[in-house]
């Protein structure tokens, strides 16, 4: 079990940002993939998971650090690695036989034996009568099959599978999870590990032995810890139950250090030099708000938040943002993985669309910083216009390109939502539309 | 038809002045050199091939053209396809080659008539040798640009996760580009052929027969055999040219593009079929064909099976360490051994310029403003009538079902083969060539918005559709707020094209040799043309540089910021 095949030393990531600025999108960080188990990376969007993945397999090159294969510095032409990806990318032009071959050809092998090699994986699978059909022919499930048939006629030493489930509907992801988990068991496959890089806490309990929770901005390892559990898993037991809890509770204080809670691990210290992060707007709208906390008001009592996720069919990466605002507004409090909604936020939800609207408006003003920066910034013009490429710059100093536009996007609908300001797309400017003027100079924006 | 991807290409870029004035003294450079192995071989004599107007020697002269027109074809996607994986795979050259395409594109074909012909002419004294290459390079330059674009947007469009899935199964540089880079490019390359090889005739038609200096040149053709029967006045003759013609390019649509269609739609990216796959007759037989099964079986497969290996055993080099330190020092090599040539080739081409007198260049910008105006004004007529109908065409499929392979027919005949009948046509009813050569870049260049304005009418969903009946909109607010909307970026796509070729087709439409008399008009293209007659290659290079700098600035000016304004604001699909 202590055989070591990948380990990642203080590897990061940093890109550049568009005045040349880097951001970091992974803050230093060990991993390590040891043989006889499988990893599940789980952390919510942003958080740098498909970032480590491709930093592990040898795709993209970390900016700092070092990946050693069984001790040694990493190059492609040595390690022995595969990916399931989420999109399948399986080759249209190809048959479900050559997409699999391919990967065979890639390594020389003869015709005949490729053929035949082929044609066994494929019959594992389940895709035996496939084998002549075009990838678009096939269901989204049966595609799946054929990229775990592709990576697996390799004989990967590590497999890797890149959110490889998630574009699947509820049962089709089950059932492959379950097959993927009886090959593996069963020791058909050579493979001697599996890393398994997901969103979905229910997935990542059900299958690994171990668990890495990613935070984000900039991703960074918070919890690292063994499930102990026996395969088959039963997901209504109180011990899955439990590891499904710990995680939330992780997920959802992002801003707490990871020895609050029961598994330290290497959680790198904020670096001198770094300046302290910019307040990061969770990307919920607020029609998405107002609807949580109407739920949360009905509820007697604090609501658990994986019952709520499965109460709304929700995954992490659609409630979390909803609840991060929630909780940046002052609505709602989380303690223990546990959602209550705040006096406030029961006025919010009690309240008729108007006087939602000014809750809103006062509550923005008052704890959102990039809200509170666009609608004084307006205030002080006689124009009452400007250019929405001062907050790009503003915004560009601690986030990606990507990330200062969705900041952007995000304060433009609470702005919209709250009347404090429009923004104009052709023009990309924000402005003060006419009948809102009045209320803007009032409350917080006075402070 | 859909849209063609090789132009928004060319208008997204956006590059610094600095790769402008580099691309732009290697032009000129490349200019001076052309020209100036012209003017050194003029004093070789060339004997002129007798143009039969007898139909009995009609299939001979569209085997010639066809002939040509194929070699240069292949040669095209050659170096078309060679060209766009080096801009595509090597980083440092790739802003150089792109600047390069862009204006390479812009530059009249027919500018680099006289250097090219002279000096294939030169090069092989074996008279017809020379001549019938020259043709074949010109056309070259006429049909590669927009390929290459085509196939280097499609390799730098390849979805990520191809790419790495390529990349963690360490396929060689062979399979990955024979399993994923061509067959990714393959439906736009084939669609571009389609559009190169119709510009190919195009220009066919033109060089057959032509006058420079003072020799007067003729190949066995199609086109020169229309070009001599329109100056004998022969009707018979006219007719029977113009039927083979249309036959010629109704049996490549048929032989040739449909099969190939059909067989490229298997290389869609598309996850799921969408809408039932195009047919071909002629692709069923090939594939049912037992010989070419065993030839497939038994040579092709086993030849590729043992290369593909033989590369797959190669140690992989690319993307490490080793390969790019190498390519830099050839590259800067490169660029060092060029920088003199460069210069001193920019400097004699600057001094040939300096014979050009002042009224010479009034004149030209004279020239070029009625070459302008022209071109505007066969825009707006072939978007007058192009607009209503390709909305009707695209909004009706019974009509769109044959509507559509006839429309690609007719587009498909070339219009200098139409230009000496139209000519006839229009002198008689008493035009001047003022008018005229509008109705001729009207000819060439209303398709491509025609084609486009039908894909973006079937582009525009249903749903919308829909709606625009339920609330009742009258027949304006329809036109205002749907049509025009969604058919906008296919639109100004087509108009781009259009445009290009209309300044293009200038150079044919606004000076004709007829009867043993020349008719002209003032206009830039005119000025082109006679320059290359009279020998006159200090114009011709002006009149040249005058034209592509238009184009540019054009394409930059007009062009970029419409399609930027389509891309942001007039998207239907997110």
């Amino acid at each position: 079990m202590s055989d070591t095949i990948i380990e990642a030393h203080g590897i990061e990531k940093v890109y550049a940002s568009p005045e040349g600025k880097p951001i970091q999108v992974i803050a230093p960080t060990d991993i390590s993939v040891r043989a006889g188990e499988i990893v599940a990376l789980l952390g919510p969007s942003g958080s740098g998971k498909s970032t480590l993945l491709r930093i592990l397999t040898g795709l993209s090159r970390p900016s700092a650090g070092q990946v050693l294969w069984h001790g040694q510095p990493f190059a492609s032409t040595q390690a022995n690695v595969a990916i399931v990806f989420q999109s399948f990318a399986l080759f249209p032009w190809l048959t479900v036989l050559e997409n699999v071959e391919a990967a065979l050809k890639a390594k020389g092998m003869n015709a005949v034996e490729r053929r035949k090699k082929s044609l066994r994986i494929l019959d594992a699978v389940g895709l035996d009568g496939f084998e002549q059909a075009y990838p678009k022919e096939l269901s989204g499930g049966m595609k799946q099959r054929v990229g775990m048939a592709r990576a697996i006629v390799v004989e990967p030493e590590v497999m890797f599978m890149d959110e490889a489930f998630s574009a699947l509907d509820v049962l089709t992801a089950e059932n492959l999870r379950g097959e993927l988990l009886e090959l593996w068991q069963s020791k058909r496959i050579p493979t001697r590990a599996i890393f398994i890089v997901t969103h979905n806490i229910y997935e990542a309990v059900s299958l690994a032995d171990r668990i890495i929770v990613l935070g984000k901005n900039p991703g960074k390892v918070r919890t690292d810890f063994r499930v102990a559990l026996p395969h088959p898993r039963d997901d209504k037991a109180p011990e899955f139950a439990s590891v499904v809890d710990h995680i939330y509770k992780v997920l959802t204080r992002p801003q707490a250090p990871v020895s609050e809670f029961v598994q330290a691990e290497s959680a790198a210290p904020a670096r001198n030099g770094v300046p302290p992060p910019y307040q990061m707007l969770p990307h919920a709208r607020p029609g998405g708000i107002a609807g949580l906390l109407e739920i949360l008001a009905e509820h007697a009592g604090p609501y658990e938040i994986p019952r709520l996720a499965d109460d709304l069919a929700f995954e992490i990466d659609d409630l979390l943002p909803i609840v991060d605002a929630c909780s940046m507004l002052g609505f709602l409090t989380v303690s223990e993985g546990k959602l209550e909604i705040s006096p406030e936020g029961r006025k919010f939800s009690d309240a008729g669309i108007i006087v939602r609207k000014e809750i809103f408006r006062d509550r923005a003003l008052d704890r959102i910083t990039l809200v509170r920066q666009i609608a004084r910034s307006l205030a002080s013009k006689t124009d009452k216009t400007l250019s929405d490429e001062f907050f790009h710059d503003v915004l560009d100093e601690h986030f990606s390109e990507e990330e200062t536009e969705r900041q952007l996007d995000t304060a433009i609908h609470w702005g919209r939502y709250a009347e404090l300001f429009d923004h104009d797309a052709k023009g990309r400017r924000f402005f003060i539309p006419e009948e809102t003027e009045s209320p803007t100079d009032a409350p917080g924006v006075r402070a | 038809m859909t849209r063609l991807p090789a132009f928004p290409g060319a208008l997204e870029r956006s590059w610094s002045f600095l790769a402008d004035a580099v691309v732009g003294g290697c032009i000129l450079a490349g200019f001076y050199c052309v020209v100036s192995t012209a003017r050194y071989w003029l004093g070789a004599s060339t004997p002129v091939a007798v143009i039969s107007l007898s139909p009995a020697a009609l299939p001979a002269y569209a085997l010639y053209s066809l002939i040509r027109i194929a070699v240069a074809y292949f040669l095209s996607l050659m170096l078309a396809v060679g060209y766009a994986y080096l801009a595509a795979r090597v980083k440092m050259l790739e802003s150089f080659l792109i600047a390069l395409l862009d204006i390479l594109q812009s530059i009249p074909v027919l500018s680099f008539l006289p250097g090219v012909m002279l000096t294939m002419i030169a090069l092989f004294p074996t008279r017809q040798m020379g001549v019938e290459l020259g043709a074949i390079l010109l056309i070259l330059t006429g049909q590669v640009w927009n390929m290459a674009f085509s196939f280097y947007s499609s390799l730098k469009s390849i979805p990520r996760e191809l790419r790495e899935a390529a990349s963690i199964y360490h396929y060689s540089r062979w399979q990955r580009f024979f399993e994923l880079e061509l067959p990714y490019g393959t439906i736009g390359l084939v669609w571009n052929s389609m559009v190169s090889v119709a510009g190919g005739w195009f220009f066919l038609m033109a060089c057959e027969m032509f006058v420079l200096g003072k020799r007067d040149f003729r190949l066995p053709g199609l086109g020169s055999y229309l070009q001599t029967a329109a100056s004998a006045g022969d009707t018979r003759a006219i007719l029977w040219g113009i039927g083979t013609m249309i036959g010629v390019v109704i049996l490549i649509d048929q032989l040739v593009w449909r099969p190939l269609i059909a067989w490229a739609n298997k290389f869609k990216f598309e996850t799921v079929e969408s809408v039932p796959p195009p047919q071909s007759p002629v692709l069923q037989l090939i594939r049912g064909s037992r010989a070419l099964q065993r030839l497939s079986r038994r040579t092709l497969l086993p030849m590729g099976e043992r290369l593909s290996r033989y590369f797959a055993r190669r140690p992989d080099t690319h993307g490490r360490n080793q390969a790019p330190q190498r390519w830099k020092w050839i590259a800067a090599a490169l660029a060092a051994a060029s920088v003199p040539l460069v210069l001193y080739g920019a400097a004699r081409g600057l001094l040939l310029l300096r014979g050009t007198t002042g009224p010479e260049l009034v004149l030209i910008l004279k020239g070029a403003s009625a070459t302008f105006l022209r071109v505007w004004a066969a825009l707006l007529l072939g978007a007058l009538w192009a607009v209503p109908a390709g909305v009707a065409i695209g909004g009706n499929p019974a009509l769109a079902r044959f509507a559509q392979p006839a429309a690609q027919i007719l587009a498909s005949v070339p219009a200098t083969a139409l230009f000496p009948v139209l000519l006839l046509a229009l002198i008689q009813l008493g035009g001047g060539l003022g008018t005229a050569s509008i109705l001729l870049m009207l000819l060439g260049t209303q398709w491509y918005i025609l084609f486009n304005v039908i894909a973006g009418t079937m582009a525009i969903p249903s749903d919308l559709r829909e709606a625009a009946r339920i609330f009742r909109f009258s027949r304006s607010e329809r036109w205002r707020t749907m049509l025009l909307p969604g058919i906008f970026p296919y639109l100004v796509t087509g108009l781009t094209t259009a445009s290009g070729g209309a300044w293009n087709a200038s150079i044919v439409a606004e000076y004709f040799n007829f009867k043993g008399h020349t008719l002209s008009t003032l206009g830039l293209g005119s000025q082109i043309s006679s320059a290359t007659d009279s020998g006159q290659f200090n114009v011709l290079l002006v009149c040249t540089i005058v034209m592509a700098a238009v184009v540019v600035c054009i394409n930059r000016l007009v062009w970029r910021p419409l399609y930027r304004l389509a891309e942001t604001r007039y998207r239907l699909s997110d």
